[in-house]
């Protein structure tokens, strides 16, 4: 069994959003960065699945020289070993070419990822994968068990969920509760330092519909405070100003 | 020249985000000169119903009525609508986020060779190259996104466009697909879905409770409020972590984004990955009895005071009212 877990590089989720030059660059200062939450969750799965199936887990990332320690974060985790495909990440259609690329010759049974990503939460790159090996791509997935090669899944619809099974070779984006997040021990902390770490070059530059410039929403003005025995002010507010009711 | 629009339908219902993709799209020719609107309707659905997709703008719809495609497997629903955007001939698709929107669109753009922008916000400037502007960052800023290819997909985000429902009914025409088993390869077992509730992605207004409303046993307060609103039900993240309430209800950063016209939050103080659920609402009301809760520095509306004394004020006000 070879599981492949493709993770993003995104700024933690209580950053400052901020832009830099002429609003086309995100603006890092200050920022942390981390394994992204969703991916989080399909790393945590991935790791649970190898363990049970006594398979092979690498970790995946498109991305420049700083997204390193992110990586070697997934191998603190359990991952055994990790790809870093070296560009910045243009857009999905680009992302998804380098993974599709890598991941075919790797032959992998199961590829996860998150469901999207929390700074341009496109939610596309699993499918274009998906579309591009030929094999079934499933999101957002809350759920998911190997039965031999049969995996059950429970995919989450507006409204409730839809139990579904489908045959390995399958990619899933995640989402939670498919397992709990998994903080990394002083063991894998240590191992991680001497886990392989390979550094691919992209296989194209084609890209479809890259970000050029950045903007900020309008800042929010005051909130109004209605007194809590006034409660019907509320109601005329809705109405006549707000204009939502 | 015409675009091409996927409507997605449930419970013999087109979804209300299907129609607003058919007034953006309806919007869209106007502007760049497309023609008219075609969407696509897969699965068994009433033609009353698909008719009446042209009042947000539609000529024509296409409809499939293979019962195959009643469940939406992804596979089997993008190699259909593939089908229908060469039969129509049209370079442009467009649809409304959503679960199934999202899996299809990712998969088409590769069928395709088409540029996908997702979470699309407004409609698109074409004077100088085709640029579309998306919500990013959960909400938290705006990316204008050029698309380089010539066919195109633009999957849009709710209240991205006001919806009109001044057209005439479309015409209906059955639409044959071929469709290879290997696209069924995935079954759908088994659905659960809360019934004759408003849902909570679609939903035009939202009452959510946060741990506030100390106890699952206190949601009916929460439920009487959103009725008499005619909004659906939302939580936080520890409401639902704690099983308080079911987890297609947690509104948030890694739950549900919602983008109704009004969200009242009750109790819920305000935690960062809250906000970026909630961000693209219109209006905010803000009910909690901590005057330092940060939920009110994002609210436009708010309310100091105990959710148990405001909340029955509030819905019996509104009946007095609505």
């Amino acid at each position: 069994m070879k599981i492949l877990v493709c993770i993003t590089h995104v700024p933690d989720t209580t950053s400052k959003i901020q832009f830099t030059a002429n609003n086309t660059k995100f603006d890092t200062t200050g920022v942390q960065f981390i394994i992204g939450p969703y991916d989080d969750y399909a790393l945590a799965r991935a790791v649970e699945l190898r363990d049970q199936t006594g398979g092979t887990l690498t970790a995946l990332n498109v991305g420049e020289a700083e997204t390193e320690p992110t990586l070697r974060k997934a191998l603190a985790i359990g991952a055994d070993d990790a790809i870093r495909i070296n560009s910045f990440p243009k857009d999905s259609f680009f992302v998804a070419s380098q993974i599709a690329h890598y991941a075919k010759a790797g032959g992998y049974d199961l590829i996860l990822m998150g469901r999207e990503s929390i700074d341009f939460n496109g939610g596309m790159v699993h499918g274009m994968v998906g579309e591009l090996l030929g094999m079934p791509s499933f999101s957002p997935v809350m759920k998911l068990d190997l039965e031999g090669t049969t995996v059950k899944m429970a995919r989450e619809i507006e409204g409730g969920k839809e139990h579904l099974e489908a045959q390995l070779p399958l990619i899933a984006g995640c989402q939670e509760p498919i397992a709990e997040w998994k903080i990394p021990n002083m063991r894998g902390i240590m191992s991680a330092r001497t886990k392989p770490l390979t550094v691919v070059e992209p296989v194209s530059q084609e890209t479809q519909a890259e970000a050029t410039s950045y903007k900020l929403p309008p800042a929010k003005g005051a909130v109004k405070l209605v007194d809590k025995d006034h409660v019907s002010d509320l109601v005329k507010l809705l109405k006549n100003e707000a204009k939502v009711l | 020249m015409s675009i091409l629009v996927y409507i997605e339908h449930s419970e013999g219902k087109v979804k209300k985000t299907s129609l607003e993709a058919v007034s953006f799209a309806h919007a869209l020719a106007a502007k760049t000169g497309e023609g008219e609107v075609i969407a696509v309707a897969l699965g068994t659905v009433d033609a009353a119903e698909l008719a009446a997709v042209g009042k947000a703008g539609a000529a024509k719809v296409l409809h499939s009525s293979d019962e195959r495609l009643n469940a939406g497997v992804i596979q089997a629903h993008a190699t259909a609508v593939a089908q229908a955007f060469a039969s129509v001939g049209t370079k442009t698709l467009v649809l409304a986020k959503s679960s199934l929107g999202d899996a299809v669109a990712a998969r088409l753009a590769i069928k395709l060779n088409a540029g996908l922008v997702s979470n699309v916000v407004e409609l698109p400037s074409i004077d100088s190259g085709y640029v579309v502007k998306r919500s990013i960052y959960t909400g938290k800023a705006f990316a204008e996104t050029t698309i380089s290819t010539e066919n195109k997909i633009l999957a849009v985000k709710k209240n991205a466009v006001d919806l009109k429902l001044d057209g005439a009914d479309a015409s209906v025409e059955s639409f044959s697909v071929s469709i290879a088993d290997s696209d069924f390869a995935s079954k759908i077992l088994s659905t659960e879905r809360a019934t004759g509730e408003v849902l909570l992605p679609e939903a035009d207004i939202v009452v959510s409770g946060g741990r506030g409303m100390k106890g699952p046993e206190n949601w009916g307060m929460i439920e009487d409020l959103a009725k008499t609103l005619g909004a659906a039900t939302g939580c936080s993240k520890p409401v639902s972590d704690i099983g308080w309430r079911p987890h297609h209800e947690h509104v948030g950063q890694t739950g549900v984004k919602v983008a109704p016209s009004l969200y009242v939050a009750v109790g819920i103080s305000g935690a960062i990955q809250h906000l970026a659920g909630v961000n693209s609402s219109k209006c905010i009301v803000v009910i909690n009895k901590d005057p330092e809760a940060p939920f009110f520095k994002a609210a436009d509306y708010g309310i100091v005071g105990d959710a148990f004394e405001v909340l029955p004020k509030l819905t019996e006000a509104l009946k007095a009212e609505l």
